[in-house]
């Protein structure tokens, strides 16, 4: 089976693409009437937070990070699908993401966008933000430079400014594209401003081949170091179970899984939502689906790597809570987490799984609901049972409103992504033109190639 | 002398290669190949540097400048902070730790590299730009276009070399 047909004709792929922005199937609007209701419940509990104190969310002592935090891990590492997708496969020249790629930097972008919110809903008191900044001041408060968290805070600034300049730059020829053929109004307006006057000149295309080229090259470190930074706010501390060395390639292995299993969910909603079954094809799917077995592979050995070190590590603190996490009331999360997974995954490796959509759509929504409890089981934990007999509390639950606003930042995501899909080509209609270009070039010089020897 | 311009669309690269390889080996008065001559392509395609011949891209060095800025004014500036911060307490360790500084240095010379990159290509392929004299919109979905500005004399004979490789479509400045 072929990624794409060499056959589309190049008006074809504009019109296609184009279509996506005004008529998409009546389940776009169901989408996003449940993202915006669950934005709002989100919302109302954090004017519930803002007003009433962190007590409200049942966060104190020892529990001092909760959902916030472990959704805040879950939201990063999310983001580095893009990376992948975009940055890496491109490097490597593998063809197959360009009609994908679009939609995993927008996931990039919107994933980190909420991820940066769980840092100021975790801070409680919103209108003391700028406690946090560095500049001189009389109050004698200056940001700790050597503590992973303001290391944290930079590589998520650093990362999330690159990867918006990264997707505008690479949607450049699109919304050219975009401004040629939408009538007039203020859509056309705004396409006409983003697209910078592009005409696609020699001058341009040169130009802009080595920016995007430079930019993927300066994302691939970017992204390694933003999660290993988010594993050294764990791994720097001397918390149990947290100290441990693998926890950097740990993190970035978790969040390429996470990342992946979010495209294969996106990516069965985008096809179906704005019929692009020409452009998402199966063979694609099965490609990203091979991918994210590979990684959840990598993920499962570095989990009992992580597990083996606290085992024959002599730490009794370190191995007493991995047992309390196997048995004590948090084991149905964790071993919900290790079927998610490292058991749910193996789906992949049968053949007629690996393109049949609703074992799939179902699959990705099991493995992101066991990346999730990932994080959780990372944060809760170690805070439930600390060093000292006398600061263990196993019974704390998080509130409604830590819920609430979890389910809330969802609904932020979809919301955001699903207008970004409205708004702008999620399909990079020039890449897919290359992609259709090469392949019949391939396909031409090859039968040229028969053809002589016969 | 003003010049007038003249654009000229494709079907295929060979097309316009064949125009290109013509243009340069006429001798026109009036017509510069290298400077009154730009191909418009709707991909990014390796046939029209090709046949345009090595065209240098400098957006390169501003990445090596953006880079190295962003991660010495980084250090530069995390280190003075610390060193001018004395009301925080040292407790013995250095004023200015390398290891942490070197991380938040890492994390700055990416923001300058990529910000000055962004920058770079903006100034090198001369973005943003007014539409040029001779726009079509069919080179965003499949046409090579040739566009070219040259004296009043010389348009006819560029209009023979278009008409002569099967150009789609000729389109002339309007009110010339």
């Amino acid at each position: 089976m072929k990624d794409i047909r060499e056959d589309i004709a190049w008006a074809k792929i504009n019109q296609d693409v184009m279509k996506s922005l005004e008529n998409p199937r009546p389940l776009y609007w169901v989408i996003l009437f449940f993202a915006v209701l669950a934005f709002g419940i989100g919302i109302g509990c954090e004017v519930y937070q803002y007003q009433m104190g962190m007590g409200v969310a049942n966060l104190d002592n020892p529990h001092v990070w909760g959902l916030y935090i472990a959704t805040f891990i879950f939201w990063i590492g999310m983001s580095h699908s893009g990376t992948l997708l975009s940055a890496i496969l491109h490097l490597m020249h593998a063809d197959w993401r360009k009609p994908i790629y679009r939609f995993a930097e927008a996931m990039t972008t919107f994933s980190l966008m909420t991820a940066g919110l769980f840092v100021m809903v975790h801070l409680g008191r919103l209108w003391q933000f700028y406690y946090a900044v560095p500049y001189p001041n009389e109050r004698w408060v200056w940001p700790n430079f050597q503590s992973p968290l303001l290391w944290d805070a930079m590589a998520i600034f650093t990362y999330l400014s690159s990867s918006v300049l990264f997707l505008f730059v690479g949607m450049i020829p699109d919304l050219a594209i975009a401004r040629d053929n939408m009538q007039s109004g203020w859509r056309r307006k705004l396409y006409t401003l983003l697209a910078l006057g592009w005409e696609g000149t020699d001058r341009q295309w040169r130009n802009f081949r080595v920016t995007y080229l430079t930019i993927a090259c300066f994302l691939i470190p970017l992204a390694v170091s933003v999660h290993s930074i988010v594993a050294s706010d764990f791994g720097m501390s001397q918390q149990p179970g947290w100290h441990v060395t693998s926890f950097p390639p740990y993190f970035v292995a978790g969040a390429l899984y996470s990342g992946c299993a979010a495209i294969i969910t996106l990516f069965i909603i985008l096809r179906y939502v704005f019929k692009f079954e020409e452009y998402m094809t199966l063979p694609i799917l099965k490609k990203i689906v091979r991918l994210t077995f590979a990684i959840a592979m990598v993920w499962t050995y570095l989990n009992c790597v992580e597990f083996a070190s606290v085992w024959y590590s002599h730490d009794a603190v370190s191995k007493d809570l991995l047992i309390q996490k196997m048995t004590g009331p948090y084991a149905p999360f964790w071993w919900a987490m290790i079927f998610c997974g490292s058991i749910v995954p193996l789906i992949f490796a049968i053949k007629r799984f690996q393109t049949n959509i609703p074992v799939l759509f179902a699959t990705s929504l099991l493995l992101n609901l066991g990346m999730w409890l990932e994080r959780w089981m990372i944060v809760s934990p170690t805070f439930s049972h600390g060093y000292y007999p006398w600061t263990w509390d196993h019974d704390q639950w998080p509130s409604m409103i830590q819920w609430g606003i979890v389910f809330g930042s969802f609904g932020w995501f979809t919301l955001l992504f699903m207008v970004f899909c409205k708004m702008f080509p999620s399909v990079s209609m020039y890449e897919v033109k290359e992609m259709v270009y090469h392949r019949s070039l391939h396909l031409k010089q090859n039968g040229t190639v028969e053809q002589g020897v016969h | 002398m003003s010049k007038r311009h003249l654009l000229a669309l494709y079907g295929d690269f060979d097309q316009a290669e064949a125009v290109v390889k013509e243009l340069r080996n006429t001798k026109i008065n009036g017509f510069d190949v290298n400077d009154d001559m730009i191909v418009k392509s709707p991909i990014e395609h390796p046939e029209v540097e090709r046949f345009l011949g090595d065209k240098p891209v400098y957006v390169q060095w501003f990445t090596l400048v953006g880079a190295v800025l962003g991660g010495s004014l980084g250090f530069l500036g995390i280190s003075s902070a610390q060193a001018n911060f004395f009301m925080q307490m040292k407790g013995g360790k250095p004023i200015v730790p390398l290891p942490p500084n070197f991380v938040l240095t890492y994390e700055l010379f990416i923001l300058g590299g990529v910000y000055i990159t962004v920058l770079g290509f903006l100034i090198c392929a001369a973005l943003p730009a007014k539409r040029s004299p001779l726009y079509n919109a069919k080179v965003s979905v499949d046409n090579i276009g040739i566009l070219v500005k040259a004296e009043e004399g010389a348009v006819g004979i560029l209009k023979a070399i278009f008409t002569k490789h099967k150009a789609i479509e000729i389109q002339e400045e309007a009110g010339k």
